[in-house]
């Protein structure tokens, strides 16, 4: 009954987005599994798609959601390149993680 | 007419076609097409002077044009050929006495390996002599002025395997660029005066440019003289000029370009007539050159040294001319001195030859027995040169003490020392050369490096004698060949008759009337009475002939005579010591300071620079990871940077 009271304002949703978008940077600065930090990212692009809407609602603009199917169909290409990526590095070399991965080292 | 073009364009031709063919055409045939070429010039020039003879002495000056060799503006340098007494009298022994030595070229480098080159180096020489004497404006002629000092270089340093001899022709191409500086400023300054070069435009209207001008002008051009005709200070460089072939000596540094010097004088003569200081600075310098060249003559021992000094000194004599006035005696002597002194330097070198490249007068001695005709013309070189009555350099040293004589009396005073001098020297070596005892026989202490043809990868017959040429001679000295005689016998005749053409006897001067019309309208008039002139030549041919006396008595019987060879006197007053040290340690101070300011501050900043980029490089290459989440990291940090420039902006 209580949380019937809360009437969740716009302001809920941009700090959730805000919220997931920081979990997702973290994870990915400090998780060292591609599969995991893959996940972080997504995290990230769906917090931003949340940001979208929400301020296509509070400014009613029809934009912010047409840039949503956007991220998902680019987050969706991304997902087969990158888990192509992953499925590869994880044939040469079992249970690597990315920090394994530094040959690019100066 | 037309003839006076091809004076400087058969030599020309010649030089062109041995540069495509001399390697083809060879021993001898290159020499043979050299020496056609300049013959012929001779001819031509010979047709000129005839052309010219044929003419009113008013109208003996003709520009033959010939093209326009530059068009700035106002300024136009037309390439024309001046024809007039004074250059077809020095074309005239330039091909001629250019010729002879030539002759005797085909004979004295034959077996010289590079061979043709040396008669393309000729032949460009004397178009190049040509050009300067027969050029109508100060630029042709500086053109000629550096054509023959490049070729004097080339031609010093003919036998460039010879350290000493690539050094020497450094040395007279550099002594000579200070000349050639004050020539070219020299012509700077005409044209800034009289707005044109060419001689007959400015010459005659001289006295309209400020005394300033002209001085600096005169002295200038006098500079450039200094150099080219070897003078103190710049005559440093004739006498190691000694180690090129010997014909070249003779022909550059005798008898033909050392005397351009002399001739820019006489064809400024309208313009130093203006100077009379300069003329001054002009006969003493002259005259303590004549004197101090012939100083070091007397205890030289190397046979073609003595002879460059004795050519500096008459070189000295020519500008104690030039400086009293007398132009036409200056040009008689160059004449005159163009017979003798191509005539001793063959003499010399057919001596050097036949003793397989010996060079030192005390290793020769009683060569009279066995070179018969050489000795003979020497000695009628050596008496022309002494100044024995009756000789070309008594006609014409007599006409420059007289000259000098008039112009002051202290300058008299030396030009008769250094006439007894040169009587002196020339019978050391006349005495040590032809007379006396054979010394070349014994052995040398030490082969000192000063052979003419010494270490040269010459086939024969050169070679096989230089192979033992360290320990002793086995062959008898034996006389050139004849294509060598014949140029000494014909310039001996020169010697013995060349005074005829300027006999002090009024209707007699023939040069004098000659060159009247270019030389006579500015000379000032010399007052010495008949009587004295008689009387002061009497006293120098006395003088000379008491030297000769005592020379020959001296060194007749013995070649070693230390105390009148003092040291001093054999390393040249040590002057050459002297520059080395001003001009030598000064430069190497300048290099040496230069080379730490390039290694420290150009290389440090070059260095530094690379250092910089290295270290920027080692250091940045840190940031380089290669784990994702540094990168994440670093781009989150960006975002938020960014994201706080805009919210603080916003907010702003």
């Amino acid at each position: 009954m209580l949380l019937a009271a809360v009437q969740p304002t716009t302001t809920w949703y941009l700090v959730l987005g805000a919220l997931l978008f920081t979990i997702g940077a973290v994870g990915l600065m400090v998780r060292r599994n591609p599969l995991v930090m893959f996940m972080c990212v997504e995290l990230m692009l769906n917090a931003v798609n949340l940001t979208f809407v929400t301020f296509a609602r509070m400014l009613d603009d029809i934009g912010g959601q047409a840039l949503v199917f956007f991220v998902l169909v680019v987050a969706a290409a991304e997902v087969v390149v990158g888990l192509g990526i992953i499925v590869s590095i994880f044939r040469r070399r079992v249970g690597a993680t990315a920090d394994d991965l530094h040959i690019l080292k100066g | 007419m037309n003839a006076a073009y091809l004076i400087p364009a058969l030599p020309l031709a010649g030089f062109v076609l041995l540069v495509l063919f001399g390697r083809k055409l060879a021993d001898p045939l290159a020499g043979w097409v050299a020496t056609l070429a300049i013959g012929s010039s001779f001819v031509a020039t010979a047709v000129t002077f005839a052309y010219l003879l044929g003419r009113d002495a008013e109208h003996r000056a003709v520009t033959k044009s010939m093209f326009t060799w530059l068009s700035v503006g106002g300024f136009q340098v037309k390439a024309s050929l001046l024809v007039d007494p004074l250059s077809i009298t020095m074309c005239l022994f330039v091909t001629g006495v250019g010729t002879l030595i030539h002759l005797y070229s085909i004979g004295y480098m034959h077996g010289d390996p590079r061979y043709s080159r040396f008669f393309v180096y000729l032949n460009l020489f004397a178009f190049s002599m040509l050009m300067l004497v027969l050029g109508d404006n100060l630029l042709i002629t500086f053109l000629g002025w550096e054509g023959v000092g490049a070729c004097s270089y080339f031609l010093i340093s003919f036998w460039f395997e010879r350290e000493s001899a690539a050094v020497a022709g450094k040395k007279a191409f550099v002594t000579n660029r200070v000349g050639d500086f004050g020539f070219l400023i020299a012509t700077f300054l005409t044209f800034g005066a009289f707005g044109s070069l060419t001689y007959h435009e400015f010459l005659p209207k001289a006295g309209t440019a400020s005394h300033t001008t002209l001085v600096a002008i005169a002295l200038l051009l006098f500079l450039g003289a200094c150099g080219k005709s070897a003078q103190i200070p710049l005559y440093v460089w004739l006498p190691d000029a000694m180690e090129g072939p010997t014909p070249v000596s003779a022909l550059i540094h005798a008898a033909t370009m050392v005397t351009a010097g002399v001739y820019l004088m006489a064809r400024m003569s309208p313009l130093l007539h203006f100077t009379p200081h300069v003329l001054d600075l002009v006969a003493w310098i002259g005259a303590i050159t004549a004197l101090f060249a012939a100083t070091i003559a007397c205890a030289q021992d190397d046979i073609k040294k003595v002879l460059a000094y004795s050519t500096i000194s008459q070189l000295g004599y020519m500008f104690l001319a030039v400086g009293s006035g007398a132009y036409v005696a200056a040009v008689f002597h160059m004449v005159t001195h163009a017979f003798f002194k191509a005539l001793l330097f063959l003499g010399a070198g057919a001596v050097i030859h036949g003793l397989h490249d010996e060079q030192d007068m005390k290793r020769m001695g009683a060569l009279r027995k066995y070179m018969p005709v050489t000795a003979a013309t020497f000695i009628i070189g050596w008496l022309a040169i002494s100044g024995f009555p009756g000789l070309a350099g008594f006609w014409s040293k007599d006409d420059i003490l007289a000259a000098a004589w008039g112009h002051s009396k202290a300058l008299w005073v030396i030009g008769a020392v250094t006439a007894g001098l040169t009587a002196y020297y020339m019978t050391r070596q006349v005495a040590l050369v032809f007379f006396g005892q054979p010394r070349w026989k014994e052995a040398r202490p030490e082969h000192h490096g000063a052979a003419d043809k010494a270490e040269l990868t010459t086939p024969e017959p050169v070679a096989e004698h230089t192979a033992d040429a360290g320990e002793h001679h086995p062959v008898e000295p034996h006389e050139a060949p004849p294509l060598m005689l014949i140029p000494l016998v014909v310039l001996a005749v020169g010697a013995l008759f060349g005074g005829l053409l300027n006999l002090p006897f009024g209707t007699w001067a023939f040069l004098e009337r000659w060159l009247h019309p270019v030389l006579g309208g500015v000379a000032p008039e010399i007052h010495v009475a008949g009587s004295t002139k008689i009387g002061i030549g009497a006293v120098v041919t006395v003088l000379a002939l008491i030297a000769i006396v005592i020379g020959f008595s001296i060194w007749s019987r013995r070649p070693e005579n230390p105390a009148l060879e003092p040291l001093v006197l054999k390393k040249a007053w040590g002057v050459d010591a002297l520059y080395s040290f001003l001009f030598g340690t000064g430069g190497a101070f300048v290099a040496a300071e230069s080379a730490a300011v390039d290694k420290q501050v150009i290389d440090g900043a070059v260095n530094g620079t690379g250092s910089l980029v290295r270290l920027a490089g080692r250091e940045g290459r840190r940031l380089q990871t290669g784990y994702v989440r540094n990168y994440a990291l670093g781009i989150a940090g960006g975002v938020v940077v960014i994201l706080g420039y805009v919210a603080v902006r916003a907010g702003g």
